[in-house]
Formats: structure tokens, C-alpha cells, sequence
């Protein structure tokens, strides 16, 4: 090997997505808001051995303890133990702990989804709008429109369309986010297109869609992963809200807002009911939130400072 | 000191950079005085420290630099040592500064009125009707028409000459004693700017201002300067009279500077016969439609352009902003699609050709632009960006990068630098490797549209050089934009002239320089600053 070859090794890789990573790492919102997510997502995760009981199962017998109550249980093999209810039971005597970290699954997988899908589609439709011309008209026309429905209503439409269910659910959260994706990555793409660096792949012969993944897409990847932790933050949210209207998830599978739906009756007398899954709800969106502040900053500050 | 006291002294200032720049000190140990009435422009390349010196004057440094040691005396008075209380006393009522950027520099959304005014509005108790006299008063002495209309309308409303002009009034309006102006022109047409260099002369004599002007174009500083100083990476190299460092540059770096200007005397050049290349018939290019629902507001900015252009020859296109000049450049290089006309490509006319059908045409034509910090892909290797068209026209990866490493030895540049990224050079480097990716292609064509214009003149020079010698090397036809008649006097074998999208004059360049016909023609030559200086030819230059 010639010492010649040593620098362009050393070089090799974007020094800057080097360099934005050790940013990022150093964000202390991005670290902290990483570390709630993970430990939410492991919470839900490992939930069946984390001394939980199934979510669903109810006893009437023990409706509405408050949190530390404590009963016995019998396991299959017949041995009794004591159980302690953490965070209480609800009226229908079903463990709160259990069901709130089995929430977590849902919300989480509904977070993520829903970011991934929005972002995924809306890329693809951006680029065709921000490069394509003229279909950039009709494409925002309906965009906006779109846009001009109340997340909320068209959900609740799209649900009582179907039976309730996950995926009911993701497609409601879904269809609003999509245009605002496009209109991030439309702007993106009208800027960056005129940069003199693509004008001069088109002059040595690039064709269209190589020329969008290979010059254009880059410069959309630091805005989208920011845009994707919010969407992912107002996705449980709405997923939440929807729950505990009765219009999302069906009531027997444990979520944040089905749980809290669940103890809306009886939030004088038994606030646990509510004050669990509320605080797991606000965490969650908090920590998300908290990362994709710290990711905007550390990816791009211009983009920053623009918002 | 028996001589009259100066209004400006710097006594071996140093401005310390940052931690990890590449070098420790901004300025260093500079020492300059300006004396009332006097204009004295220091001038240096990007990055020699005249921005920073200007700035360290105003009180007005980045938070990262810090003046380390030496003094700045204005009238006497350490402004080093100022609180900024008193250095918001001082600006604008003994010291003024006027910007490149005349549209950034004023506020959008105030009336000229309103800012000329804030000025005197801080510093004075005049009541209203008194400030809108004095500003009435300042605008007529910046020889602004119709101040009456001016005084209530908004920047953007406004040319840029016409804006240039009102910051100077609001720099001028209190009777400082300093006015430091850093880089005034540098953003105006070359007309305006000669109108812009008038007005300082005239206004500095009438009213005995001291002046501080930062350029890095000997043409201004031979119009305007009566004292001159060099700076280089952070220090003064020469300083001196006007006749002294035009005349007999004494520092190495002065003459190689002075050298590196283009002369306005075209050089004698014997016609180029070659076969036409490209030429366009009455190619236009308007935008705007005359629509259903909106008043039509029609710009045309290209009308009936016809140029020829053989192998092996450099035809250029002057104007200021606005003429269209750049409008040809990318309706050539499909860019954009022009409205009306022909171009020829050898045999084929390209104008209206749909992309799919366009694509094979592509390699003929190659064009180099002005920004070499946005020329090129950041996130991509030098060498991915070089073998990218050569790999679209069906060349393997091997015989893409063989042929990219060979044109870096050809645009003098290290053969393993393609493994590199754009940030990791320099801007005249960077130029280079955008020739290097047009010839990569093996065009006949090549457009340079204002290529050397974003560089630092003694980098001009070498790329120039690489231009005219990658020009004849290959047989190429190429097509030079440019607003700057020295570039063009020294490149060019015919000229074409463009005023408000037109081309008013063509010809060889010799015998335009020589005898201009059009009046339009005659109003460029008579206002490219420093017309009478003798560049290029200074003795020893290197």
C-alpha cells in the first residue's frame, strides 16, 4: 500500500454526516428525548415480564381499587400469590399497570406508522409536485383541501366508514398529515432545484429520476426525519383523543386513550384512572417532541432558525 | 505629530481569530491613518482582513473575534476603549458606514424617508417637519431626482444606484467625520457604480470627509483612492500614494495583484476560421403570458439574439444585470426552453427539442458557472460528480474515472482529489473541477457564464489561463458571459454587446474597443473604472 492512499481513505464517507451525528449526541434534548422513547418502547415491549397481568382480563370483584391495593392470585399450576395493583384497577377490575404498558405498543406502533407512511407518501408526492410543473397546480389544489378538513372530523368520517380498528385508525391520522409533508418537501425541491449544482447534472444528460434521488432527495432527508418526530408525537396524540372519544381502537385493547375513557366517569373519585396513561401520554409526546427539536437543531440550523 | 491631527489613526492592531481557523489573527499589527478629506482604500483579496478592519473601526466585530492589542483613534478618541453606549454616540454622528448590499442594508418595510431620518431622529432633538428638511436637504446632495416622490417610497421601489445612494445619505446626513465604505460598488452595474464613485469624490470634497474605502478592484481604487493600502492575509503589505503602488509597486504581491488585472487593450488576435459550431437565429425569450384573468406583464428578456460562434473561438456576451446576457447562456445550454428562434448545435437546432429527445444533444454543450460554492453537489465526491455524465452517455466506471483523473492533471489539480469533498477547496479550485466535469463530457461548446466572476483576480487569472488553454487545446467553441470588459478585452475574439435584451453591437472585439458605434456601447467603456491605469503591464509583474 502506498502512503500516497492514506488520505482519501481517511476521507471516505460524508464527513458532515459524521459530524452531525456528534452533534446530535451531544443535544442534550436529543439524548434525553431518545432515552424516554426507549424506555417507553421497552416498557410496552417487554410488558408480559414485567410483572403484568393480562390486560383484558377482568374481575369484578376487585373494580376501582386505588393504587397499591393488593389481592392474591392463582397462576395455572394452582399456587396462590399476592399481586399488588400499582397504579390501581378500573371499574371493571382490570389491572391499570398491565394495561397502561400494553398501551404503550399501541401508541408507539401507531406513532411510528403513521410517521413513516405520511413521510414515505408525502416524499414521493412532493417530489412530483416541486419538479413536475405543471401537476404542481392540481397536486396542491387537492393538498390544501385536504389540509382544510379538521384532522379530528375526517378521522372520526374514515373510522365509522370501516369497523374501528389499527389500521382504520392509521389511515385517519395519515390522510391529513400527508400534505403537510408534501408542502416541505414541494419547497425543498423548488429550492434546491435551482441550484447550480443540479442545473449541471441536467446539462450532462441525468435523467429525471436519477437526477431527484441522487441530488435533490439528500437535501430532504434532515427536514423529514425532524417533520416524522412530530408527526409521530400528534399521531399518538390524535390516536388518544380518538380512543377516548370511542371512535378509534376498540375499548377491550388497552390504550392510553382508551384507558382514560374508560375512568372519565369516575375521575372525582378514582383520578388514577386517568393520571396514568395521562402522564405515560404526555411523556411520550413530550420525548418526541424534545427529539425532534434536537435533531431540527443538530441536522440543519438553518432550518432552525426558518421555522 | 506637527501635521493637522488625523481623523482616523490605527496604531498595530490585531484582531484575534478563533481557535481552529487557519490562522491566528484576522488583522495583524495593522497600522493606517486617514486624514480629513482624504480617501484612502485598502485593498486585498477575500479573506486579507479589509472587512474585519473596517468592522473592528465601527465597534461592530463578530462576537468570535476580539481586538487583542493597538489602537483605533477617531478624532483622537480610542474607539477600542469606547462602552457601547458611546460607540452608538459616535456611529452615525462622527463615524458612518456604507455597505455592498444597498437592498439587505435598508429595512424593507420603513420608506426611505422614515430611515434617512431614524438617524437624525437618535442623535438630534430636531422636531419632525425639521428632520424631513434635513433629509429633503441630504437626498437633493446625493443627487437624488425628485426627492419630494423618493422621501415616502419604499427600497424595494427603488434601483440599485438609486439605494446606494440613499445609504449614503444616511451616512452622510449627521457630517461625520469618517466614512468607512466597504465595498460599495461591488454589487452595481459598472454605470451605476462610476456614478456611485462620483458622488463619494464630490461629497468627500465638498465636505472634507475622511474615507475608509475596502474594495478588492484596482479599477475603483485607480478612480478614487489618493492613498492606497495593500493588505494580504491579515496585515498591510505596501501602503502608499495612488501613483506609488499603481505606478511602481514596490511589495511582490502588489505587482503580482496589479499584474493579475486584465488590461482594457485587447490583445491582437488572428481571426478564427473553424467551422460554426453554434449559432442562434433570432432566438427570444419572454416570460410572462398574456393570461385570461391577469393583466399580461410581459418581460422579454432575450429579443432576436443571432450569434455565431466557430471552433476554437470565444465569442463574448457583455452586459450589466438585466440585459439578458445570462438568458441566452441558459436557453444555449436548455435550461430553459426559448420562446422563439433556432439554435444550432453544428447541424441539429436544439431550441424546441423535448428533453427525451434533447438527452444525446447534451454532451455537446457544457456550461461553467459563476458560484463555485454552489456549482457542485456538496454531499458528492469530486470524482462522482466528474463521472456522472460521462457514465449517463454509457462510458464504464473505469473508463469514467481514467478520463477524470487525466483532466485533473489537465486542470492542475492532484489526481487524488476526486476521492474528495466540494468543502475541502478552495473557490478557484473548486472552478477548476467544474471545468473539469464540462470537458469530461468532451463538449463542443463550453459556456462560461460570469465563470471568473465570484474570484479573487490573481485566481482569475490562472483560470482564465485554464479557459483560453482547455479553449484551444480542444477546438472548443466557447461562449464567455461576462459583465466585465477587462475579462472580455483579454478572452474574447468578437464581442456581442447586450443592453434590455437586445444586442445593440457585435463584432471583432479589437475594433469594438477600438471604436465603439453604439452609444450604449460608449457609456460601458466610458465608465469601466480605472480606464486609464495601465494593468497588466506593470514591470516584473509575476
Amino acid at each position: 500500500m502506498s502512503i500516497e492512499a492514506l488520505p482519501a481513505e481517511l476521507v471516505e464517507g460524508p464527513p458532515q454526516r459524521r459530524r452531525t451525528l456528534r452533534l446530535a449526541a451531544r443535544n442534550p434534548s436529543v439524548v434525553i428525548g431518545a432515552l424516554i422513547v426507549l424506555a417507553l418502547a421497552l416498557l410496552g415491549l417487554l410488558a408480559p415480564l414485567l410483572d403484568t397481568l393480562p390486560p383484558s382480563e377482568i374481575n369484578p370483584v376487585f373494580r376501582n381499587k386505588k393504587p397499591g391495593a393488593e389481592r392474591l392470585i392463582r397462576d395455572s399450576n394452582g399456587t396462590e400469590h399476592k399481586y399488588v395493583h400499582r397504579f390501581g384497577t378500573d371499574s371493571l377490575g382490570r389491572d391499570i399497570y398491565s394495561r397502561v404498558l400494553y398501551g404503550a405498543r399501541v401508541s408507539l406502533i401507531i406513532g411510528i406508522t403513521v410517521a413513516v407512511i405520511s413521510v414515505a407518501v408525502g416524499l414521493v408526492i412532493g417530489l412530483i409536485a416541486g419538479y413536475v410543473r405543471w401537476l404542481d397546480g392540481s397536486i396542491m389544489r387537492v393538498m390544501d383541501g385536504l389540509m382544510a378538513i379538521p384532522a379530528i372530523l375526517l378521522a372520526m368520517g374514515v373510522v365509522s366508514l370501516s369497523r374501528a380498528g389499527l389500521i382504520a385508525v392509521v389511515i385517519a391520522i395519515v390522510i391529513p398529515e400527508i400534505p403537510r409533508v408534501v408542502r416541505l418537501v414541494r419547497s425543498i425541491v423548488l429550492s434546491i432545484r435551482e441550484e447550480p449544482y443540479v442545473e449541471a447534472a441536467i446539462t450532462v444528460g441525468t435523467p429525471t429520476p436519477l437526477l431527484l434521488i441522487r441530488h435533490v432527495l439528500p437535501n430532504t432527508v434532515a427536514p423529514l426525519i425532524v417533520q416524522g418526530t412530530f408527526t409521530c408525537a400528534s399521531a399518538i396524540l390524535i390516536e388518544a383523543v380518538l380512543s377516548f372519544l370511542g371512535v378509534g381502537i376498540p375499548p377491550e385493547t388497552p390504550t392510553w386513550g382508551n384507558i382514560m375513557a374508560e375512568g372519565r366517569s369516575l375521575f372525582r373519585v378514582y383520578p388514577h384512572n386517568i393520571f396514568y396513561p395521562g402522564l405515560c401520554l404526555a411523556l411520550a409526546v413530550l420525548a418526541i417532541n424534545m427529539l425532534g427539536d434536537g435533531l431540527r437543531d443538530a441536522l440543519d440550523p438553518r432550518f432552525a432558525k426558518r421555522v | 505629530m506637527g501635521k493637522v491631527q488625523a481623523i482616523l489613526a490605527i496604531h498595530d492592531l490585531t484582531v484575534t481569530l478563533p481557535k481552529g481557523a487557519d490562522r491566528a489573527n484576522a488583522v495583524e499589527k495593522v497600522s493606517l491613518e486617514v486624514q480629513p478629506g482624504e480617501i484612502v482604500c485598502v485593498v486585498g483579496e477575500s479573506g486579507s482582513g479589509k472587512s474585519v478592519t473596517a468592522q473592528a473601526i465601527m465597534g461592530l466585530l463578530p462576537a468570535e473575534l476580539a481586538a487583542r492589542s493597538g489602537s483605533i483613534l477617531l478624532e483622537g478618541e480610542d474607539v477600542l476603549k469606547a462602552d457601547s453606549a458611546r460607540l452608538r454616540d459616535l456611529r452615525g454622528t462622527r463615524m458612518a458606514m456604507i455597505f455592498q448590499e444597498p437592498m439587505t442594508a435598508l429595512n424593507p418595510v420603513m420608506t426611505i424617508g422614515e430611515q434617512i431620518s431614524e438617524v437624525l431622529e437618535i442623535h438630534t432633538g430636531l422636531g419632525a417637519g425639521e428632520r424631513r428638511l434635513r433629509v429633503l436637504d441630504i437626498m437633493r446632495a446625493v443627487r437624488l431626482r425628485e426627492p419630494e416622490r423618493l422621501i415616502d417610497a419604499y427600497p424595494h421601489q427603488l434601483s440599485g444606484g438609486q439605494r446606494q445612494r440613499i445609504m449614503i445619505a444616511a451616512a452622510l446626513v449627521l457630517d461625520p467625520a469618517l466614512l468607512i465604505a466597504d465595498e460599495p460598488t461591488t454589487a452595481l452595474d459598472v454605470t451605476t457604480q462610476a456614478e456611485i464613485l462620483k458622488l463619494v469624490r464630490e461629497l468627500q470634497q465638498r465636505r472634507g470627509t475622511g474615507v475608509l474605502f475596502i474594495t478588492h478592484d484596482f479599477g475603483v481604487v485607480a478612480e478614487i483612492a489618493h492613498r492606497v493600502a495593500v493588505m494580504q492575509s491579515g496585515r498591510i503589505v505596501e501602503i502608499g500614494s495612488r501613483e506609488e503602488i499603481l505606478r511602481r509597486p514596490r511589495a511582490d504581491y502588489t505587482r503580482m495583484l496589479i499584474g493579475s488585472v486584465p488590461a482594457l487593450k485587447p490583445p491582437v488576435r488572428t481571426p478564427k476560421t473553424g467551422p460554426v459550431a453554434l449559432s442562434t437565429h433570432g432566438l427570444s425569450k419572454t416570460y410572462g403570458t398574456l393570461g385570461l384573468l391577469r393583466s399580461g406583464r410581459v418581460v422579454r428578456a432575450a429579443q432576436s439574439v443571432d450569434i455565431a460562434v466557430r471552433r476554437g473561438e470565444t465569442v463574448g456576451i457583455v452586459g450589466e444585470s438585466g440585459s439578458g446576457k445570462s438568458t441566452v447562456a441558459r436557453c444555449v445550454a436548455r435550461l430553459i426552453t426559448p420562446t422563439a428562434g433556432e439554435i444550432r448545435i453544428g447541424e441539429v437546432d436544439v431550441a424546441q427539442l423535448p428533453e427525451r429527445r434533447l438527452r444525446p444533444h447534451r454532451r455537446n454543450v457544457q456550461i461553467v458557472f459563476q458560484d463555485p460554492y454552489r456549482s457542485l453537489n456538496p454531499r458528492r465526491t469530486v470524482g462522482a460528480s466528474i463521472v456522472e455524465g460521462p457514465i449517463n452517455f454509457g462510458l464504464s466506471r473505469e473508463q469514467a474515472l481514467d478520463r477524470a483523473r487525466r483532466l485533473m492533471t489537465l486542470v492542475g489539480l492532484a489526481q487524488d482529489v476526486l476521492d474528495r469533498y466540494p468543502h475541502q477547496f478552495s473557490g478557484g479550485q473548486r472552478q477548476r473541477i467544474a471545468i473539469a466535469r464540462a470537458l469530461a463530457m468532451e463538449p463542443q461548446v463550453l459556456i462560461a457564464d460570469e465563470a471568473v466572476s465570484a474570484l479573487d483576480v490573481s485566481v482569475q487569472a490562472q483560470v482564465l489561463k485554464l479557459l483560453d488553454d482547455v479553449r484551444r487545446r480542444f477546438e472548443l467553441a466557447v461562449l464567455f458571459i461576462t459583465h466585465d470588459l477587462r475579462v472580455a478585452a483579454q478572452i474574447c475574439d468578437r464581442i456581442a454587446v447586450m443592453q434590455q435584451g437586445v444586442i445593440v453591437e457585435q463584432g471583432v472585439t479589437a475594433e469594438i474597443f477600438a471604436a465603439p458605434q453604439h452609444p450604449y456601447t460608449r457609456a460601458l467603456f466610458d465608465a469601466a473604472p480605472g480606464k486609464d491605469a495601465a494593468f497588466g503591464s506593470v514591470a516584473g509583474a509575476a
